[in-house]
């Protein structure tokens, strides 16, 4: 028991609570910690290493040289607090010394060869359904202004953490770093400031007078202005010449509210009240009668109502399935409203082709792109509002055919601010450039770099000897135990499977041919294999702000037999796909799958049986897809700011969510 | 003799393969084999109780063999021979107080007189002795009088009874007995197949209007009580698990269906998900065990544990030929069974994955099928058999009723 229990994280955790609570300024921490983060993944592992020639670098392959980062945090960073990163890095430090030999460093450092790297890449390409080849196209994207800026910062430290990265992937390399210094440079600081001063100006609104306010406006702007004037003399120096958005975006902004202070403080307000509008709207009640109506007067997608509701699920919709897909599909070319990719995703998505809240969401998000790409603004309409038009009638679209996820929303809300934060004199192929630049970031920033920090967080809690369990399929989940694997570690696999969807069959055909050992088993046993258990790692559909997990159903059951039977819970989830609602039960929000699905029974001689039951109004059958875990059963939420628990949800979500997402 | 013999190898070959599921249906194939084998015994004249019960022990053991799992099987012989002991003893008091009474009256008038004590007046004093013998509530004067020598009554008497009346009433008792003990497995035999009633009556003590009630995997017992309220006009919905991988809650399910129950089918995995909206978790049992805890279909455990949580009632079903007299030593594994993997797999799917050469030769797949969950009696509200409702913590009191001390082991 001990030594399992050595190296939990909760002094950590309690760290990282700390440095969220003491964060002096927003200015001075976040360039700290927006470069660290993916600073750390850049040191450690290539984001975009998928190189087009074909020379992978495993996904899961990373050094984590957390000494070189570190050395980098203080480096890189100009400011002398200690930032967040600084934090991290001195935790891992800690984690290292804790963990000792099992610390992946002495393992891996430069140890493993390219070839079976390849093998490795190629497959987590494929965990998302698709070839993550469009990020080169993406990085390719980035103004090549910041390139020798990061040069000159990151040359030493390159040179030093001697990463496993071939040369030929080094330019793209550096066009990541590029891009997250364009991010950092560009709106890191006018982003941070704003937040705050709208929190202010919304605090002070009642008491002060409109005079007073513009002081304290000014006032406040005037410290930004000199904040970032240092920032951006750093960042300048080298980027003179490059003609692109991050030295051009900060200046509209800066501008504009100083031609006239009443300007800004509408635009405050404004964005004030665009906030609250994007504060998650309630979702639709489906025995809401009227709103219903309403609804299908406009969608595309006409979906029987199921005969046989579930009277408890009258608020989720309840569709026959699989009877519209030939019509839709019918219907690709003669396309009006809906852009050809976002259609296509939407019927993916119908049709259960993709499934899996990352790759719906990357596909989503792909879609977009593409989308935006295409776009004009039709004469005589603004970009902005247009353009959201059009995502909110995609996105609409996309609802019909399934339901969002969480993530999906939390990225649409993504993008939705990005249309928002538009400059207004960026041109049109720029802006779409930017925003395009701006989903490719978010797709590697929030979902693939974030994988890859936790599964370097989630393998020191494998030890040899061990007895995983895991439940159904989660990407996150089999790129652990791969890289877990792949670092030497022996232990043993528990797959835990349910009907409808038997995804973990998925899994274990991955994890077997890889040659892990594995133990397939259904969900109703998991209370007999759950005493030769370890520990449990879930993937996470949400997380939300009270801690509770909305997961796959089923994913509660398993939380609660381990917690029964005190095994750790530990559950894996990008940051990204928290929220800020809160949910007690597996009622009032959830997702209803095919009924047909349960009714078809795998007994020969039960088809007819349920054939002949189908009008029966008695007889229903419910397909629940999501169920929510209670946090108590939740031991430690790997997150890709570290590990945490549950309780620690809501910080997260305030104080970074808030930056990445909102502003 | 070669007969019965004959059956009993046909009825083990049965058992081993799991021919015959279902704990009552075992129960009842077991009772009706050992009337036959009772009946087919040739009992010796003296120690006929004895005789009877090795013989019943005998079989009983190789049937237990058979299919140690299937608890049933055990139970009934357990109950079998203590009809034995029991018919055994209450002859014997009989025996005595009648020659106590008449000592000098002729064979007819004490044949009449065994009779008539055997059936209708049991005094104070055999009342006594019997509870001596059997592990009936040990009333307080018992207690005081102490040295109950349990064992040794029937024999003793038995054979002090023969030696008393050395005659030719020997053979009547001998056929009375064996006479009595088949009665009394009729008896066992009725009280088996009618237990559904039985439970199924106090359905509407426990349902009320609107209830909503969940229940997992297939248990007739679970049907007719379910049944039983529906016809008393309470309208209540059921949830039934399906019950992986078997999906005999679907079986379930129609069969509610086909009786008018408004039923909803969920996933297994649903099950935590739904029991904040359920009332009351029914389920049947495969077998109670003596410390209240409950062997049942996989997924139990689960969904008890989930009733714990939310504090939803977990109701036991369980006719009294699954109260099993023994207490349970690692049920999870000792008492389950696993089922063929091809339950959860399919063989040709994952073969290609399945390189045997490659690394130690061990296979890196295996594939966990189990039959029964347990379920300790912490989680359980209540039970309810054939004699009522009843707290897990006094199952083995209740047990104890129904089997004699020294048939625990067999």
């Amino acid at each position: 028991m001990d030594p399992r229990r050595g190296p939990l994280a909760v002094p950590k955790v309690r760290r990282v609570g700390f440095f969220t609570s003491i964060e002096p300024s927003p200015e001075t921490p976040r360039p700290n910690r927006s470069l660290s983060g993916p600073a750390e993944a850049i040191t450690s592992s290539s984001p975009l290493s998928d190189s087009p020639s074909g020379q992978f670098i495993s996904p899961v392959q990373i050094p984590p040289s957390r000494h070189h980062s570190d050395n980098l945090a203080s480096r890189a960073a100009p400011v002398p607090v200690p930032g967040p990163s600084a934090f991290r890095r001195q935790l891992a430090n800690d984690r290292a010394l804790h963990v000792g030999s099992y610390n992946p460093v002495d393992s891996l450092l430069g140890t493993s060869p390219p070839s079976s790297n390849g093998e490795v890449s190629e497959d987590s390409g494929s965990l998302f359904g698709f070839q993550r080849s469009d990020s080169a196209k993406l990085s390719a994207s980035f103004p090549n202004g910041g390139f020798d800026m990061t040069m000159r910062v990151r040359a030493p430290q390159e040179s030093e953490a001697k990463v496993a990265i071939a040369s030929t992937s080094d330019g793209r390399k550096k066009n990541v770093e590029a891009s997250e210094r364009h991010y950092q440079a560009g709106e890191g600081e006018s982003v941070a400031a704003k937040p705050r001063k709208e929190k202010e100006t919304k605090s002070l609104k009642e008491k002060t007078s409109k005079a007073e306010r513009r002081a304290i406006q000014e006032a406040q702007r005037a410290a930004k202005a000199s904040a970032k004037g240092e920032g951006s003399k750093r960042a300048g120096e080298s980027s003179r010449p490059k003609p692109s958005k991050p030295a051009k975006q900060p200046q509209p902004k800066k501008e504009a509210p100083q031609v006239t202070s009443s300007v800004s403080e509408k635009r405050a307000v404004s964005v004030e009240k665009e906030r609250r509008m994007d504060v998650p709207q309630t979702q639709m009640q489906y025995d809401d009668k009227s709103r219903v109506d309403k609804a299908k007067r406009r969608s595309v997608v006409e979906q029987t109502e199921s005969k046989n509701k579930v009277e408890l699920f009258l608020h989720l919709p309840q569709y026959e399935r699989g009877n519209q897909l030939p019509n839709l599909s019918s219907n690709i070319f003669s396309l009006d409203t809906i852009h050809h990719a976002v259609y296509k995703v939407g019927l993916q998505h119908l049709a259960g082709d993709i499934s899996g809240d990352n790759a719906r969401c990357i596909a989503m998000l792909h879609a977009f792109q593409e989308a935006i790409n295409d776009y004009t603004t039709p004469p005589m309409k603004d970009l902005t509002m247009d353009l959201t038009a059009k995502i909110n009638g995609y996105v609409s679209f996309l609802i019909e055919c399934r339901p969002l996820s969480m993530s999906m929303g939390n990225a649409i809300r993504f993008l939705k601010n990005q249309i928002r934060k538009l400059p207004v004199d960026l041109s049109e192929p720029e802006a779409k450039a930017s925003l395009c630049s701006e989903i490719g970031r978010f797709i590697d920033e929030k979902i693939l770099l974030a994988d890859k920090v936790i599964v370097q967080h989630a393998v020191t809690k494998i030890r040899d000897g061990e007895v995983l369990l895991t439940y159904g399929f989660s990407c996150v989940v089999e790129m652990i135990l791969l890289y877990a694997h792949e670092i030497g570690r022996k232990f043993r696999v528990v797959i835990v499977d349910s009907r409808p969807n038997l995804e973990g069959q998925k899994l274990l055909r991955r994890l077997v041919t890889r040659g892990l050992d594995c133990t397939y088993t259904h969900i109703n046993a998991v209370s007999y294999i759950m005493g030769e258990v370890t520990r449990v790692f879930l993937g996470a559909s949400s997380i939300f702000s009270n801690g509770t997990l909305y997961s796959k159903v089923g994913t509660a059951c398993v939380a609660m037999v381990a917690n029964a039977f005190s095994v750790p819970v530990i559950v894996c989830c990008e940051a990204y796909k928290f929220h800020e609602r809160v949910l007690l039960d597996s009622i009032c929000s959830n997702e209803l799958g095919d009924p047909d699905a349960i009714a078809n029974v795998p007994l020969r001689n039960n088809k007819k049986h349920s054939k002949t039951m189908d009008n029966n109004k008695n007889l229903q059958f419910l397909n629940l897809m999501y169920d929510s875990t209670p946090a108590e059963y939740i031991s430690m939420i790997v997150t890709d700011y570290g590990m945490i628990p549950p309780t620690s949800i809501p910080v997260i979500v305030r104080e970074y969510r808030r930056e990445d997402l909102l502003l | 003799m070669p007969d019965v013999q004959s059956t009993v190898l046909e009825f083990v070959n049965k058992l081993r393969k799991r021919k015959i599921e279902g704990s009552q249906a075992t129960a009842k194939c077991t009772v009706e084999l050992l009337r036959s084998v009772i009946s087919q015994q040739r009992v010796p004249h003296s120690n006929q109780a004895s005789a009877l019960i090795d013989a019943v022990k005998a079989v009983g053991e190789q049937l237990v063999a058979a299919n140690p799992v299937e608890l049933a099987v055990g139970n009934v012989v357990r109950r079998v021979l203590h009809i034995i002991r029991e018919e055994d003893l209450s002859l014997a008091t009989a025996a005595m107080a009648g020659l106590d009474l008449l000592d000098a009256s002729d064979d007819d008038g004490e044949d009449d007189n065994c009779k008539g004590v055997g059936y209708s007046a049991m005094s104070a004093a055999v009342a006594a002795a019997a509870a001596r013998s059997t592990l009936r509530p040990p009333s307080l004067q018992t207690l005081l009088e102490g040295t109950p020598e349990s064992a040794a009554v029937p024999y003793t008497s038995s054979s002090g009874a023969d030696s008393e009346s050395k005659t030719a009433d020997k053979s009547s008792i001998t056929r009375k007995l064996k006479h009595d003990v088949i009665e009394g497995v009729n008896h066992l035999i009725l009280e088996i197949s009618g237990c559904h009633e039985q439970i199924a009556e106090q359905a509407i003590e426990h349902i009320h209007q609107n209830e909503v009630i969940l229940t997992l995997g297939s248990s007739r017992t679970v049907l007719e009580f379910l049944c039983a309220a529906k016809e008393k006009k309470r309208a209540f919905r059921v949830f039934v698990a399906e019950g992986a991988p078997r999906y005999q809650g679907h079986l379930l399910a129609k069969e509610l269906v086909a009786r008018g129950l408004q039923t909803t089918v969920i996933t297994d995995s649903a099950v935590f998900a739904m029991i904040s909206r359920v009332n009351m978790v029914i389920i049947g049992a495969h077998a109670v065990m003596a410390n209240g805890g409950v062997i049942g279909p996989v997924g139990v455990n689960m969904a008890a544990l989930a009733a714990k949580k939310h504090a939803v009632p977990f109701v036991v079903l369980a006719g009294s030929h699954k109260l099993c007299p023994l207490y349970p030593h690692n049920p999870e594994v000792l008492l389950n069974e696993l089922r063929s993997p091809s339950e959860l797999l399919d063989f040709g799917e994952f073969s290609d994955c399945l390189d045997f050469g490659a690394g130690s030769g061990s296979p890196l797949l295996q594939v966990v099928n189990p039959t029964f969950d347990y379920v300790p009696p912490s989680l359980v509200s209540l039970f309810i058999t054939d004699t009522g409702g009843h707290n897990p913590s006094y199952m083995y009191r209740l047990i104890a009723d129904y089997y004699s001390a020294d048939d625990l082991v067999m």
